[in-house]
């Protein structure tokens, strides 16, 4: 297997005057009691995570958890105080200045929350201004940026102006701003956080649907964990600055690591995050089942189907039976009981 | 508000320069016993004031009463000496600073004459009067042509209407020739000091430690009188329209450097993100992201560089400039107010022009939504107007008749204004004589005998009180020793004088203006005339109605109290009506479910909350009133105002900059002063 697209080894970020005090050899040796007791604000500490390529990686946090100084390190713009991290392999900030700005241009693309759109440009020269610093051509720029719009879907509205535009619309320029030079790293930094939450889920939706088509790696920055579950491979929680905990959104709901996680996980939407692979039983022996589910189904896919009889389901993955399912069994993980064994 | 929490706030906002201020503020702030004193040191500085004044003057030590000749600073004589060194002996080794001064005044010269070759004079040869004219200016015909569908391409038939009448104007009240100085000057002067203030803006931005040290020659250049550096410029750079366009840039150029700092710090640091997240390299980044996004409250200094400066073309005239500036200080000194009044309202309306015109420019980029084959119809139309205005100027050079605006055509209103103000003055001189006595009599000479009498170190201290209480020793000593100064250089009683007439002139302005403001603020419809009066006010050249006034009512105190007033007046309404407006809607709503009526909704929310932006508009009241002040020397006072005018008169630079110098003192100390109240009020408020 090949390297991870980023990682991160150690990382801390830390604020205030003493701050490099407290790193010896590029690592942090200090306990929070300590920084805090000489005015040292640490934003971000002891952070060590890894993303795949195509994996859609989301670091979740409530304001003030460090997740947004995090993403600054993660995209360059910040340098951590200690720790690394290490993009294709290579510490990114042992990067030389045009090296980095290579690895931007062409690498790296960012969607941010309040839009980032230059209010003097039209849409058509916001989308093709990545292409522009490059020095692309104009016709070559212009049809990469048609190309973008057509794909968010603002195809007709090239000449408008920012201003002109409402939310939703200005996060699609943001989005296809972003993809415009074709990186293989997506940054989305609270992308919906500032819409509204109808035209969120619209923006879901299409980031899942880009994602379908071009298979980027992405980093995306939330506090909302229904968003988080929705789009995520894998989930980054963050309090303090810390990680509390790295999962798929299912793991993070059946087994939480801290109490935190469990506060923040207890209100989600578990049908649409649980699959069957997840709230299965051993089969019985003896089991006659009324019919099969895929192990990768969601809850909220099968449900309607299981819940319409007392009969037991099987749970199969590649046609071989993995285990169990029925109504009293789904509900009580639905609500968040102790399970208990299925009904023979 | 009760006495307790202004205690509470004061302790806090002290406080707040520590970093732990808040937990530790409520703490910090029991009953307000113990501080008790802090309440009577007020009243007891104004008790002393008054025993220091009713004394007899042999009570007091006699170096108190008036500051001993013999302890002079004479810094004057020695800024004269430096400058006379520099000019006769300084030398970088291969070259002198006389060569340096006049090397650059060469290569600055090399656009102004372009730009006066172009719209005044025509080509030249040769010199003074034997010059003969190569080819003529641009004819007025064809700049009017060339200008309106410029303007039509790009600000649509608004601007054009405008540029029309505007230049209308001009033609038709026979200012054109002065008028086109005037304009190629203010146009070279503009475009250097824009893209100067810019780049110095930039720069600072970049660095913290360039724009600490800029930041107090910036104070100085923008309230010291012109007057004051006039002389310098003079004698560095020669007499005539190259060091009176160095001048004017001195002069307008600090707005535009502030305003640059803070409007590309006011870009979202997103937008700066972006730059590094798409590769862009640092120079990308500036002009590419940061300027054009910052460009509208850039433009906002470019319109200020524009009116400052018009507004020192008069004064720079004085020095060779020529153009408007002149004729109106050529009316002025024939007491022709028709003549001064047309050439002043030519200044304002080459300012409003200009002004517009930049906007238009600006902006045309982003509010282009004509569609594109009316947008070539607009270019075919631009091109069709540049060729016939240039084929108009062939012809006015091959026919020079044609050229100069026809005799016949001229329209002048002089004759009514001189009639008028003789008609008022018949009339109505009973009157006018008793209101200007009545005031001179009961606020005029007891205010400024009162001043007069003050003992210097005790004003120094209450300066520097005032700054302790305000802001900490750190501010007290700065006023303190600003106000020291001007005892130091020997220039004491003209200072008071200064204090005096500016002092009633700003009391007078927020006595009216304040009630005003809150009177626009609730109506749209008054304070768009307002607006638009006082608008017209401060564009036209103070010059313009110190004529009206002086024929009414003479040269003197009160008629400079009059100019002063009507100058300053602008800020102290202005400011009111916006923060009376700016109040939260929420806060109003909470307000009316409360039950408030709406004099209470005026006194207990707006009034309070619209304080902090009051205070500002009391600051730019005095500098303002300041500015103004000097401009009163041609009247007549007895204030630094006249020192400043008369060390230009005699050419004493030394004299010059110190009296211009503590102008801008008496400036910095109420700006400062007032900057750390309203600081601690805007705290309080939780801004």
């Amino acid at each position: 297997m090949s390297h991870p697209v980023l990682a991160c080894r150690d990382v801390a970020k830390l604020y205030g005057a003493k701050a490099r005090k407290f790193v010896v050899d590029g690592r942090l040796s200090a306990d929070a009691a300590t920084l805090a007791e000489a005015g040292v604000t640490a934003a971000v500490r002891d952070v060590n995570l890894e993303i795949q390529r195509g994996q859609t990686f989301v670091i979740m946090g409530l304001s003030g958890s460090g997740k947004s100084t995090l993403v600054r390190c993660l995209s360059g713009l910040t340098a951590p105080t200690a720790g690394a991290v290490l993009f294709e392999g290579r510490d990114l900030f042992k990067y030389s200045e045009s090296e980095l700005i290579q690895i931007r241009r062409h690498q790296m693309g960012m969607v941010f929350q309040h839009f980032a759109l230059l209010p003097h440009l039209n849409v058509l020269q916001n989308v093709a201004f990545p292409l522009e610093v490059q020095g692309r051509t104009r016709a070559e720029r212009e049809a990469k940026a048609h190309q973008m719009i057509e794909l968010v879907g603002l195809k007709g509205r090239e000449a408008r102006f920012p201003s002109e535009l409402s939310g939703g619309q200005q996060q699609r320029v943001g989005i296809a701003r972003s993809l415009a030079a074709d990186p293989d790293l997506w940054f989305l930094d609270e992308p919906f956080s500032a819409l509204d939450p109808l035209i969120r889920r619209e923006m879901q939706d299409e980031v899942l649907r880009l994602q379908g088509m071009l298979k980027k790696t992405i980093v995306f920055i939330t506090h909302d964990f229904d968003e988080a579950a929705r789009i995520a491979d894998r989930i980054a929680i963050m309090k303090d600055g810390k990680v509390e905990q790295i999962g798929s959104a299912e793991e993070l709901v059946l087994t939480p690591a801290t109490d935190y996680v469990r506060a923040f996980t207890r209100e989600a939407p578990r049908a649409k995050i649980l699959t069957a692979r997840a709230v299965m039983r051993p089969a019985p022996a003896d089991a006659r089942f009324a019919g099969l589910i895929d192990a990768r189904a969601r809850i909220a896919a099968f449900a309607h189907q299981v819940e319409s009889t007392d009969a037991v389901y099987g749970v199969v993955d590649n046609g071989r039976i993995l285990g169990a399912i029925d109504r009293l069994a789904m509900i009580d993980v639905l609500v968040g009981r102790e399970p208990r064994s299925v009904a023979a | 508000m009760t006495m307790a929490t202004t205690q509470a706030t004061r302790q806090a906002t002290r406080q707040a320069t520590h970093q732990d201020a808040r937990q530790n503020a409520p703490e910090q702030a029991p009953p307000a016993a113990p501080f008790r004193w802090r309440r009577l040191v007020w009243p007891a500085v104004a008790v002393l004031t008054a025993v220091v004044v009713m004394l007899p003057a042999d009570l007091l030590p006699a170096w108190a009463v008036k500051y001993p000749a013999a302890w002079h600073l004479p810094l004057a004589a020695w800024i004269s000496d430096v400058m006379k060194w520099l000019m006769n002996s300084a030398s970088f080794g291969l070259f002198t600073v006389r060569d340096l001064t006049r090397a650059l005044s060469a290569v600055l010269n090399i656009p102004l004459t372009m730009a006066k070759a172009i719209f005044a004079t025509g080509v030249m040869q040769g010199e003074g009067s034997q010059a003969v004219q190569l080819f003529p200016p641009i004819p007025w015909f064809s700049l009017v042509i060339a200008a309106t569908t410029v303007s039509y391409a790009i600000g649509g038939l608004r601007l054009a209407l405008g540029m029309a009448l505007g230049l209308a104007y001009l033609a038709v009240f026979g200012q054109w020739t002065s008028a086109m100085v005037t304009f190629a000057s203010v146009l070279v002067s503009s475009i250097i000091g824009a893209i100067g203030g810019l780049l110095l803006g930039l720069a600072c931005v970049r660095s913290r430690t360039l724009e600490r040290l800029i930041s107090p020659l910036l104070d100085v250049a923008q309230t010291m009188p012109v007057f004051a550096y006039l002389l310098p410029m003079l004698i560095l750079f020669g007499f005539g329209p190259v060091s009176a366009m160095i001048a004017t840039i001195i002069y307008a150029v600090p707005p535009m450097v502030r305003i640059t700092i803070v409007a590309i710090r006011a870009v979202p640091e997103e937008i700066e993100a972006l730059g590094r997240m798409t590769g862009c390299t640092r120079h990308q980044i500036t002009w590419k992201m940061l300027v054009p996004s910052a460009m509208p409250a850039l433009m906002v200094g470019v319109n200020q560089v524009i009116m400052l400066s018009l507004n020192v073309v008069i004064i720079a005239s004085m020095i060779g400039a020529g153009g408007l500036g002149w004729d109106v200080l050529a009316a002025l000194r024939r007491l022709d107010i028709g003549g001064g009044l047309e050439a002043g309202l030519a200044i304002t309306v080459l300012a409003i022009l200009l002004d517009r015109f930049a906007q238009a420019l600006a902006f045309n980029a982003r509010r282009n939504r004509r569609a594109e084959h009316s947008r070539r119809r607009v270019r075919h139309a631009v091109y069709a107007a540049l060729v016939l205005a240039a084929a108009g100027w062939l012809a006015a050079a091959h026919w020079p008749t044609i050229a100069p605006y026809p005799e016949g055509w001229r329209l002048s209103t002089a004759p009514f204004w001189g009639d008028l103000v003789s008609w008022i003055n018949i009339n109505f001189n009973g009157p006018l004589d008793a209101v200007k006595t009545f005031i001179l009599l009961n606020i005029l000479a007891p205010v400024k005998q009162f001043m007069l009498a003050l003992p210097w170190p005790w004003v120094v201290a209450v300066t520097a009180l005032a700054g302790y209480w305000l802001g900490g020793v750190r501010l007290a000593l700065t006023v303190g020793l600003m106000c020291a100064f001007m005892a130091v250089v020997g220039l004491w009683p003209a200072t008071m004088i200064t204090v005096y007439l500016c002092g009633v002139a700003v009391m007078i302005s927020v006595l009216i203006g304040v009630p005003v403001g809150i009177a626009c603020a609730q109506r749209p419809a008054l304070r768009t005339v307002v607006e638009w009066i006082i608008d017209t006010l401060q564009t036209l050249p103070a010059f313009v109605y110190l004529i009206p006034i002086v024929m009414l009512f003479r040269v003197g105190d009160f008629t400079a109290l009059i100019a002063i007033v009507l100058y300053a007046i602008a800020p102290a309404i202005r400011y009111t009506a916006h923060g009376v407006a700016q109040v939260s809607p929420h806060l109003i709503e909470a307000g009316v479910m409360s039950g408030c009526t709406r004099r209470q909704i005026l006194t207990r929310i707006r009034l309070p909350l619209a304080v902090p932006d009051m205070l500002l508009g009391l600051n730019q009241t005095i500098l303002l009133a300041l500015s103004m002040l000097v401009i009163t020397a041609l009247v007549g006072t007895r204030d630094l105002g006249q020192v400043t005018y008369a060390a230009l008169a005699k050419a004493d630079v030394g004299l010059g900059l110190v009296a211009g110098l503590s102008v801008a003192f008496i400036g910095m100390i109420a700006d400062r002063l007032i900057a750390a109240g309203s600081a601690r009020l805007k705290a309080r408020n939780g801004h």
